[in-house]
């Protein structure tokens, strides 16, 4: 891995034209990829870094112009070569892995097709021989019986083997550099996993160098050969991976890593011996009789101390009309309870069916069969008036705030929203309301006045938080809601709902595939795997001697272990 | 796929009956009497005698209890007897057959030009790299969607029959006859469908999987036909099936512009005379026509787009 650079980028500057004008986003980077080597470009979501991956496939985005400096691969310049020479390199010597296997592949042409198009694009083999081809690249890329997936459609496979799907593409033609753009963030941890040994298993044998873009620096310590850490456009730090992450020099990428919430982190640990949720003092409540605590025994908790319990919870989807087989259980005799003041952690893939138990416990999905007791009354039946006061008193905090706001209503709208919805105050009071809930999650109350639009995900999904606690609930669901931040809002937005927990005395059910951030937020975790709770207990227990082999394989493949 | 046919089939008899049904109430059930009118035969109802009306009443069944009328009139409508005409006195089917064939010429021209014209402008508003061109195709539709279909007419056969005398202005004979009727019909049609698939053309284009494509090292040209055209193909499709309905109730304007004989000249008739059993018949051709197209879109659909039929479920493990 010494000698020439494979792709040697000098001083690039990449502006979009915007209506408010020129935006900078790349301002003045420089890094080289050697043949073979693996390298990783790591930086939050708007510090440039799918940029610079689509200014070295010639991809950018309309409006996007390179403005200076040169991006030289094998010889010739990208930065002003044209479209033809840039279409002869694209698929040909340099790859594509994107970012999101769900939508990156055509829906409606067969898998078999689409591997096969770089060959015939690039005239490499005929039609014949190119189908024949793409099924041997189906089964390089990992998939068994590559002759049956060549014949489906993209819909017809998981996400896992979309991506795999889309290795095989960007290896079809047997590139000497592969960009891959957050190959693998939208997977699951485990699948996570094996999607990247396999990318690295592939490059390293037919000695493809690889520019990895990733915002995880877990993947990044664990992949690549060299880190380039990028910010605001511009690096602030390169080096090799153990030198970068050991010991970095750049305070920016000391914040990153500070702000990781790891498996064995220090402030984490802190945090859960030093800050156990203080309980409120609480209404009294009627306490179960004793068959509704024989349910759910193997729990040490007193009746009194329940907020939330479940039992025997199964959720089957009824299969289409016109199909033989039976609905699948995307819930499988879920047992759980959550105790005032106390967070829960529920764990696992996607599919896993860790949403559906969470939505029936707050009666937005109604169970196949089970019950749901809320504060000792069972509520697995309620409907019409009741179900609505009852609303008052769970609220639920989605994954995405891009997704969970009105576009056309002002934040004060929309944190007020549940008061007016149960005509709570007057206006005044509910406006003042609005500000006291931004106050508590830390918001200026300038805000009031602005849309979703105009504000940060970390600001947003703050906003979503204020409005689920706008009518003080008792339970707060939190379904993924750190997810679709980058990690520095991620922590901010984790110490926040700590910090809440504290003074309000919630009962939470938080709702994560990242094992990391269920460290640092809860108390007890419940693992779940194809719609099965395998194992519940302390966070400490479960992590340190995991009961389940699943559990052990799920704690294996968080990325950046062997790094910290 | 044979559950999807026949729901899709199912579908398409209940539309049928719904619309026979929807026309017997509406035709048969409102104020005036369908003998006075029928005997009056669009004429001043005063001159007609009591025992006239009697007489039409008895010889069309009118006399009987309504839901008794409804029953023979349905199971004589499911053999294709839709009655006689009350001006003429010939079969309603007769009529309808006699004046299909110049119709269904007119509608097929109007169809097949107003989507070749509507493809094109919006492949190529879609595809070219020069804005100005860009910008020009693309703002066509909705100039073409606002112009009212009389007023085109009007206009092309004042320029093209009587300035340039191109085109005949009348009449049905031959070829030349139906150029003008025909884009007449289509560009309204033309205009919608270059609207709506320059739309999804958009979309499609700007799907992840379109970079893929291109990242594949696949030229401008392969991208548009090969990826994007297939999977922006279903909304303009669907407005097909859509239009096809309304195709019939254009052509009862342009053949009254154009003169020309069909079944939207015999509609304008039917109607000033009130001579109910056309009417229906129309109503019912008219439905027929919408069922008709809208199942073949609905069988085309799940060939150009296979999630829309495939139940099997994503497999589990990567």
């Amino acid at each position: 891995m010494t000698g020439e650079p494979l792709l040697d980028i000098r001083d690039l500057r990449i502006s979009y034209r915007t209506r408010a004008g020129t935006v900078p986003a790349v301002r003045g980077i420089g890094l080289s990829v050697l043949p073979g080597e693996v390298v990783a470009l790591v930086g939050e979501s708007g510090s440039g870094k799918s940029t610079v991956a689509h200014a070295v496939t010639g991809l950018l985005p309309r409006g996007g112009s390179v403005d200076a400096g040169s991006m030289t691969f094998a010889g010739a310049d990208l930065a002003r070569a044209d479209e033809s020479t840039l279409r002869g390199l694209r698929g040909r010597t340099i790859g594509l892995i994107p970012q999101d296997p769900m939508v990156s592949l055509n829906p409606v042409q067969r898998v078999g097709h689409q591997v096969a198009e770089p060959l015939i694009i690039h005239r490499l083999a005929d039609r014949p021989a190119a189908r024949r081809r793409a099924v041997e690249l189906l089964q390089e890329a990992g998939l068994a019986e590559p002759a049956q997936v060549a014949r489906q459609y993209p819909h017809e496979l998981s996400g896992g083997m979309r991506q795999r799907v889309l290795i095989a593409i960007a290896l079809a033609a047997r590139p000497r550099l592969i960009v891959a753009d957050e190959p693998t963030s939208a997977l699951d941890v485990t699948v996570q996993r094996k999607i990247l040994d396999h990318i690295g298993t592939l490059t390293r044998e037919r000695g493809i160098a690889v520019l990895l873009i990733t915002h995880d620096l877990g993947v990044a310590a664990d992949r690549a050969h060299r880190v380039a850490v990028m910010s605001r456009g511009e690096i602030v730090e390169t080096g090799p991976v153990r030198q970068v992450l050991d010991s970095p020099r750049h305070p920016y990428t000391r914040g990153l890593l500070a702000a990781v919430p790891g498996l064995g982190h220090p402030g984490a640990a802190l945090r859960e011996n030093g800050g156990a949720p203080r309980p409120r003092p609480v209404p009294a409540v009627t306490p179960l009789d004793d068959r509704d605590l024989s349910a759910v025994a193997g729990n040490p908790a007193t009746a009194s101390g329940d907020l939330v319990v479940a039992e025997d919870l199964v959720k089957e989807f009824s299969a289409r009309r016109g199909e033989r087989r039976t609905g699948r259980r995307a819930v499988d005799s879920v047992s759980l309870r959550i105790r005032r003041g106390e967070t829960l952690a529920l764990v696992g893939e996607s599919g896993s069916g860790k949403s559906t138990t969470a939505r029936m416990l707050v009666r937005l999905t109604d169970p196949t069969s089970g019950r749901v007791i809320f504060d000792g009354q069972d509520i697995t039946h309620l409907d019409g008036g009741e179900l609505r006061r009852l609303r008052r008193r769970m609220q639920v905090v989605h994954q995405s705030p891009y997704a969970s706001l009105s576009p056309r209503m002002s934040i004060a709208e929309i944190v007020s929203e549940p008061l007016r919805a149960f005509r709570i105050g007057t206006r005044a009071e509910r406006s003042r309301q609005a500000t006291a809930l931004l106050d508590q999650v830390r918001l200026p109350a300038a805000l009031l006045g602005r849309r979703p639009a105009e504000l940060s995900g970390g600001q947003r999904q703050r906003v979503a938080i204020a409005r689920a606690l706008a009518l003080g609930p008792d339970l707060l669901v939190c379904d993924e809601p750190v997810s679709a931040l980058d990690v520095s809002s991620q922590a901010q937005i984790l110490d926040l709902l700590v910090d809440l927990q504290n003074d309000l005395g919630l009962g939470c059910l938080f709702i994560s595939h990242d094992l990391a951030v269920v460290r640092q937020i809860a108390s007890r975790v419940g693992v779940m795997h194809q719609g099965k709770l395998l194992e519940t207990g302390p966070v400490e227990k479960v992590f340190a001697s995991p009961f389940h082999a699943y559990t052990q394989e799920l704690l294996a493949a968080v990325p950046g272990r062997s790094a910290r | 796929m044979r559950h999807y046919l026949l729901r899709r089939l199912f579908q398409a008899v209940f539309v049928l009956w719904a619309a026979y049904t929807v026309s017997f109430g509406v035709l048969y059930l409102l104020p005036g009497d369908p003998a006075t009118i029928m005997a009056a035969g669009g004429g001043d109802a005063t001159t007609v005698t009591r025992e006239q009306t009697d007489a039409l009443r008895h010889q069309y069944g009118l006399d009987q209890p309504l839901a008794e009328q409804y029953a023979t009139r349905l199971l004589h409508a499911v053999h294709g007897d839709l009655g006689r005409s009350v001006q003429s006195g010939v079969p309603v089917t007769h009529l309808l057959r006699q004046a299909l064939p110049t119709t269904a010429q007119l509608a097929a021209g109007a169809m097949l030009l107003a989507l070749v014209l509507g493809s094109a402008v919006a492949l190529l508003g879609s595809s070219t790299r020069r804005r100005w061109l860009r910008q020009l195709l693309l703002s066509l539709p909705s100039l073409g969607v606002s112009a009212p279909t009389f007023w085109v007419g009007l206009v092309l056969v004042q320029l093209l029959s009587f300035h340039w005398r191109i085109f005949p202005a009348f009449g049905d004979e031959g070829f030349s006859a139906l150029v003008l009727p025909a884009v007449t019909l289509a560009l309204p049609a033309a205009a919608l469908i270059a609207q709506v698939f320059a739309k999804s053309l958009r979309t499609a284009l700007a799907e992840p999987y379109i970079q893929t494509a291109l990242a594949k090292g696949a030229s401008r040209r392969r991208v548009l036909f090969g990826h994007a055209v297939r999977n922006a193909s279903i909304p303009p499709l669907t407005l097909v099936g859509i239009m096809a309905g309304n195709v019939l109730a254009g052509a009862v304007v342009v053949e009254t512009v154009f003169a020309r004989p069909g079944i939207g000249r015999e509609t304008a008739a039917a109607v000033t005379a009130q001579d109910i059993p056309v009417v229906q018949g129309v109503v019912i051709l008219g439905a027929v026509t919408f069922v008709l197209t809208s199942l073949a879109v609905d069988l085309v659909h799940p060939l150009l787009d296979p999630r829309i039929i495939t139940t099997t479920r994503p497999a589990v493990a990567a």
